[in-house]
């Protein structure tokens, strides 16, 4: 996208004899209407209610009353929640840390070493992505399952803790991070590798100094890429951790679900939406360098 | 030499290992789906089917009790999931065809505008990507609820309101899809059709349209998909409607028979079917893409962000 944006820009700017473009396709402006009418009332709306929920009073059971009321962000300060706010994060990066160690060799063994079979392991990696999320989750609990096999003979009985929550995190988004891992170690130039070591480096050294540090952009986005959802995970703490092991929108669910306290809840959503856009700034800010820098 | 068959036999084990990790479970699930209830749960039934066992009576199913393959005609004539498949279906399709169609008038007129009018609505797009999707569904419960109190012309929570927060998602990754397309093919050909004389609608219909194709049918292939799997947003948002993820999670998480890794298993295989054929027509695509363009991203911004 950003590549035909630069040959198209730099062609105009191009000094020299040139012919003269008398064409540019447009399509009417108005043809994006309809779907910036439907951001701006069923996206923009709901975020801009769920704003003014959070600022509401509670009065009794379901009815309230709006205003500027910070009651409900000062409650997250509580330590009950903001240990919450921490496991997520903690458990978000750890997930995305193991996601690393996981989906890397693998991205590099498909680099590297596939030839003919590169596409079929490429479709192999997506496939799961695509296929719901809750079955999946729901198979990994039958393995995990303490009356299964896995419990039984092996001694891994860890459904419903903490553990089974970061194998979920990383079993349902090692795709999301393999791909773009994928693409920067395709893109890199294998005869570096074969340079070094030609004038003696180790192949660890080798892969330390060139491939690491060349892919290290790709490995970056692809964290950023699974952290951010894991931070806002519902399904896979509330299967796998059986309740026990509550991530952020958990809490923001139960509000809803069953403790009726929906300005509680909508200050959660809008401080958890807070956390998260710094990460989502940070992501933001490291695309742009590396796109201008061509990586 | 050596070291390095070493090390390429270590990484194979390595892929081995993960893909085994990756295929394992649901492989399990799909082998569980043949299982029979435990040994005591049959003896202590009396009727004619032993898969007419309830989820509380079967005993633990997590272990091999015996192959049976009754549980895919339990699964199948089932009078909670067959509904809720239906309406998933349904609402599915619905939403396919409208983000479909959203996505693609937004990507043809924003495709070729200047990065300065086009970063707002970009941001928008965007900005449904990151935002979690359990905040996203409270907010279209609040603002659904809200909706009906203020203008009771507006629906009551169910079909109507699933499918009118799915379309935003969708039709992000429909625009997002299609425009990668539509900016990767270039305007000569559009170009070539105007200096013949044709107009911008037989244009667009005769060679803008055609060579989007692939792009407008893996974007709606995804919608689909996405929008029938999708869980979050339906359970806040259907009222008293159940779609086959609402009522597969009640299932899993208060207890299940085989019928359901019956059930899921077609599921899996029809989804995976799809996802092939969706390869297939990306794939088609990029072969078809203008020379010296880099190949369609369209797979990879398809898995970008769920």
């Amino acid at each position: 996208m950003a590549v035909a944006e630069q040959t198209e820009t730099g062609a105009v700017t191009a000094p020299g004899p040139r012919r003269k473009r008398s064409f540019r396709p447009h399509y009417p402006g108005w043809l994006m209407a309809p779907s910036l009418l439907y951001y701006a009332v069923f996206f923009l709306g709901p975020l801009a209610i769920l704003v003014a929920f959070s600022l509401a009073t509670q009065q009794g059971f379901g009815s309230l009353s709006y205003g500027f009321d910070i009651a409900q962000y000062r409650l997250i300060g509580n330590s009950l929640y903001t240990t919450i706010f921490a496991r997520t994060l903690v458990m978000a990066s750890v997930g995305s840390l193991l996601t690393i160690a996981v989906g890397y060799p693998l991205a590099y063994w498909m680099a590297r070493y596939l030839t003919t079979y590169k596409m079929l392991a490429l479709l192999l990696v997506v496939v799961p992505f695509w296929t719901s999320f809750l079955i999946r989750t729901y198979a990994l609990k039958i393995i995990l399952d303490p009356h299964g096999y896995l419990a039984r003979f092996a001694g891994i009985d860890i459904l419903y803790t903490k553990y089974a929550v970061a194998v979920g995190l990383v079993y349902n988004y090692l795709p999301l991070f393999i791909l773009p891992v994928f693409a920067s170690l395709e893109r890199m130039d294998w005869t570096l590798i074969e340079a070094a070591t030609d004038l003696g480096a180790r192949p660890f050294t080798a892969f330390r100094q060139i491939t690491l540090r060349l892919t290290l952009p790709g490995v970056i986005t692809g964290a950023l890429l699974v952290f951010i959802p894991m931070t806002g995970e519902y399904i896979i703490p509330n299967i796998l951790s059986g309740g026990n092991y509550e991530f952020v929108g958990n809490v923001i669910g139960d509000q809803f679900n069953q403790a009726q306290n929906q300005p509680f809840g909508s200050a959660l959503s809008i401080a958890l939406m807070g956390v998260l856009s710094v990460f989502v700034i940070v992501y933001i800010l490291f695309a742009t360098k590396e796109e201008q820098f061509g990586a | 030499m050596r070291r390095r068959i070493g090390a390429k036999q270590a990484f194979t084990a390595w892929a081995v290992a993960v893909f085994a990790f990756l295929y394992l479970p649901i492989l399990v699930m799909a082998i569980f789906a043949f299982n029979k209830p435990s040994a005591t749960s049959v003896a202590a039934f009396h009727g004619s089917s032993i898969c007419d066992i309830p989820p509380d009576q079967v005993g633990n199913i997590t272990v091999w009790n015996g192959f049976t393959s009754c549980w895919f005609s339990a699964g199948l004539h089932d009078p909670t999931y067959i509904p809720a498949i239906v309406t998933s279906l349904q609402i599915a399709a619905v939403a396919a065809v409208i983000s479909t169609v959203l996505g693609l008038c937004a990507a043809l007129a924003l495709a070729r505008l200047k990065p300065r009018y086009r970063a707002p609505f970009d941001a928008v797009v965007y900005l449904t990507l990151v935002v979690p999707e359990i905040v996203i569904a409270v907010a279209y419960l609040i603002f659904f609820v809200q909706a009906r109190n203020y203008f009771p012309a507006f629906p009551p929570l169910g079909k109507s309101t699933i499918l009118l927060g799915q379309i935003v998602f969708n039709a992000s990754i429909a625009m997002l899809i299609i425009r990668a397309r539509f900016v990767g093919m270039g305007d000569t050909l559009e170009e070539a059709a105007y200096d013949l004389g044709s107009g911008p609608l037989a244009t667009f219909r005769q060679v803008t349209l055609p060579r989007l194709m692939p792009a407008i049918v893996a974007a709606a292939l995804l919608s689909f998909t996405f929008s029938f799997d999708d869980y979050i947003v339906p359970a806040f948002t259907n009222g008293t409607t159940n779609t086959w993820p609402i009522v597969l999670y009640s299932a899993v998480r208060f207890g299940l028979t085989p019928a359901v890794n019956a059930l899921a298993t077609i599921m899996l295989t029809v989804t995976v079917l799809a996802v092939i054929v969706t390869a297939i027509v990306l794939r088609r695509s990029r072969v078809r893409a203008s020379p010296g363009q880099e190949p369609a991203p369209g797979l990879d911004i398809a898995v970008g962000l769920r």
